[in-house]
């Protein structure tokens, strides 16, 4: 114990101290969605399955399909569906470890926080999109040499924009998802469940079925992926992200900000 | 510095906290006891701005906790050892924390190494750390960011003997070198060792706040003779207020020269003479204690006076409006 003999306790210099950049707090906030073993893994499962995909394309369909275009599509259904839980559990982490007790005494601007776990979360869908453009560039290499493709490599940059959007907007409802409930598993199952409900309900009660085409979020972000806007399609899009986007998203904001941390 | 003002937390109808105003100053190690439930951890949340208080103000040094910049860089908190990721290592909870203050890899390595983390016990994840290890990396992750404050509640919880002598020299050496240090506990004799300044708490009011010494000892004399019945006689007789003990002595609230003076002329034989065990304010903390949770009054009545004597009614404040 040589405790008492160590000066480094302390210096108790009067410091003059700047509040932490939003790009520190965020760096900060990937950082903390990467370093769990939960994290990691999902991460990693996200990557591998898009590569599964990839590969599963390169055997199966119309030669016609083995494309650069075709392949990086294909990568991004598993990652939509599982990136939006990383979103959810880098807020509803912080509440079931309790680490929010750290968390907002080292930044007691919450909003802050909020703003670098939405800005680390859009990191990380363009990071997977950048993943899966390296998955269908290494699938279109190996593909001619191993089965019949026909390994076009037009592609623009506009799919690309239309493919970080659609990423984008998935994990962001995630995360709005994840403020709104604070827990783990309700986060994650309410986020499955709910649009899903909604679909079936479109589907079956002829009543609501244009307004479920205007909500359903699985229906308007599809033009995301077709590159099928039209001027409704965008309409559609900004509507049922009213509703599954910015409601959560100020519910959760106001939950956070209000709610007393223990 | 740490100064709180007419802080007030509600609940629906129940007040967790009322009213309660004190100030750290720097230098000092401020105690801040009182009965489990009483109201400690409420305050230090809304210090710390993780509780909206119902009314009242903190500030630290000088600042209100949210207009901190940053607020590691002034002031180290540790509220709860355990609430930290499982997951996480020891080193990586700190390296995370240094990246958000600010400070570098080598403060990580010096704070790992202060407070014996160091090596291996880094490299494990905290969901396998004792909570003794918990509390070590707590206090190092409170002083990270080098702060002039440090604010723990309960901070020897789960240490070993060793480990709260420790413990108790860090927080004196950084008092010593001019830094504030207030913590928490629900037993005096903890805060004893360390603390300057006692502020003690009781179903959501302060209930004494003074100097340690001026607290602890307001309690008068002790005073055992081999026959106590003349000894009394004598000591009422001086006009001195007498009240006997269970072990055969008196507490009395009066000098010592006046006690043996009566002694003399009672030609009373003393085998003990000298300032009461921390006098009102213990018998009132346990009478604060027993009426929360009895679990933590296991101290027996021992040879405290009953009830204020003397000068500690002064120091000892509002303790009928707490019981």
């Amino acid at each position: 114990m040589s405790a008492l003999a160590t000066p480094a306790a302390g210096t108790h210099r009067p410091v003059r101290t700047a509040r932490p950049s939003l790009a520190r707090l965020t760096a900060v906030e990937l950082r903390k969605a990467t370093d769990t073993r939960a994290g990691f893994w999902l991460l990693a499962i996200i990557a591998l399955v898009a590569l599964g995909m990839v590969i599963v394309q390169m055997f199966t369909g119309s030669a016609e399909d083995r494309n650069f275009a075709d392949f990086f599509g294909g990568a991004q259904l598993p990652v939509g569906i599982l990136l939006p839980v990383v979103g959810i559990m880098a807020v509803t982490g912080e509440w079931s470890q309790r680490t929010t007790l750290s968390t907002f005494a080292l930044e007691p601007r919450r909003e802050r926080v909020i703003l670098a776990k939405l800005s680390a979360a859009v990191l990380m869908a363009a990071g997977a999109v950048v993943a899966s453009l390296a998955w269908a560039a290494l699938a279109n290499v190996v593909a001619p040499l191993v089965t019949d493709a026909n390994a076009r490599w037009e592609f623009g940059a506009e799919g690309v924009g239309r493919v970080l959007l659609f990423q984008v907007v998935n994990v962001l409802v995630g995360t709005a998802f994840g403020l709104a409930l604070l827990s783990t598993p309700l986060a994650i199952v309410l986020y499955f469940v709910l649009p899903t409900v909604w679909t079936i309900l479109g589907s079956t009660i002829s009543a609501i079925e244009t307004p479920a085409r205007w909500l359903d979020l699985t229906t308007t972000t599809m033009p995301l992926l077709d590159g099928d806007l039209t001027a409704e399609a965008w309409g559609r899009l900004g509507t049922s992200l009213a509703l599954w986007l910015a409601v959560p998203l100020a519910l959760g904001t106001w939950r956070v900000l209000r709610s007393e941390i223990k | 510095m740490i100064t709180v003002e007419h802080l007030t937390k509600r609940y629906g109808a129940f007040t967790a906290v009322n009213d309660v105003s004190f100030t750290c100053v720097p230098g000092t190690v401020t105690g801040f006891l009182g009965p489990n439930g009483a109201g400690k951890s409420t305050t230090m949340r809304m210090i710390s701005g993780l509780t909206p208080p119902t009314s009242g103000r903190t500030t630290v040094n000088g600042v209100a906790f949210r207009d901190l910049p940053n607020p590691g860089r002034h002031i180290g908190v540790l509220l709860d050892a355990s609430a930290q990721h499982s997951g996480r290592t020891g080193r990586e909870i700190l390296s995370l924390s240094a990246q958000l203050l600010g400070v570098g890899q080598k403060r990580v390595d010096a704070m790992l190494e202060l407070v014996g983390l160091h090596g291996a016990a880094e490299k494990r994840r905290v969901g396998n750390y004792s909570l003794g290890m918990r509390q070590r990396l707590g206090l190092a992750h409170a002083l990270l960011g080098d702060p002039t404050v440090l604010m723990l509640d309960e901070p020897a919880n789960g240490l070993d003997p060793e480990g709260i002598f420790w413990m108790r020299g860090v927080l004196r050496d950084f008092a010593d070198r001019g830094g504030t240090v207030m913590l928490s506990s629900h037993l005096l004799r903890e805060v004893e060792a360390v603390a300057d300044h006692l502020v003690v708490i009781g179903s959501g009011r302060i209930v004494a706040d003074g100097g340690k010494d001026e607290l602890l000892h307001a309690g008068g004399l002790y005073v055992r003779s081999l026959d106590p019945a003349p000894l009394e006689k004598a000591l009422a007789e001086a006009g001195l207020s007498v009240q006997p003990t269970r072990d055969g002595g008196f507490s009395v609230a009066g000098d010592a020269e006046t006690v043996g003076r009566a002694a003399l002329a009672a030609g009373a034989v003393l085998l003990e003479l000298r300032p009461a065990d921390s006098g009102g304010l213990e018998e009132m903390f346990l009478r604060l204690t027993s009426s929360h949770d009895s679990h933590d009054g296991s101290r027996p009545p021992g040879h405290a006076p009953a009830g204020t004597v003397g000068a500690g009614a002064a120091t000892v404040a509002s303790q009928k409006e707490a019981s």
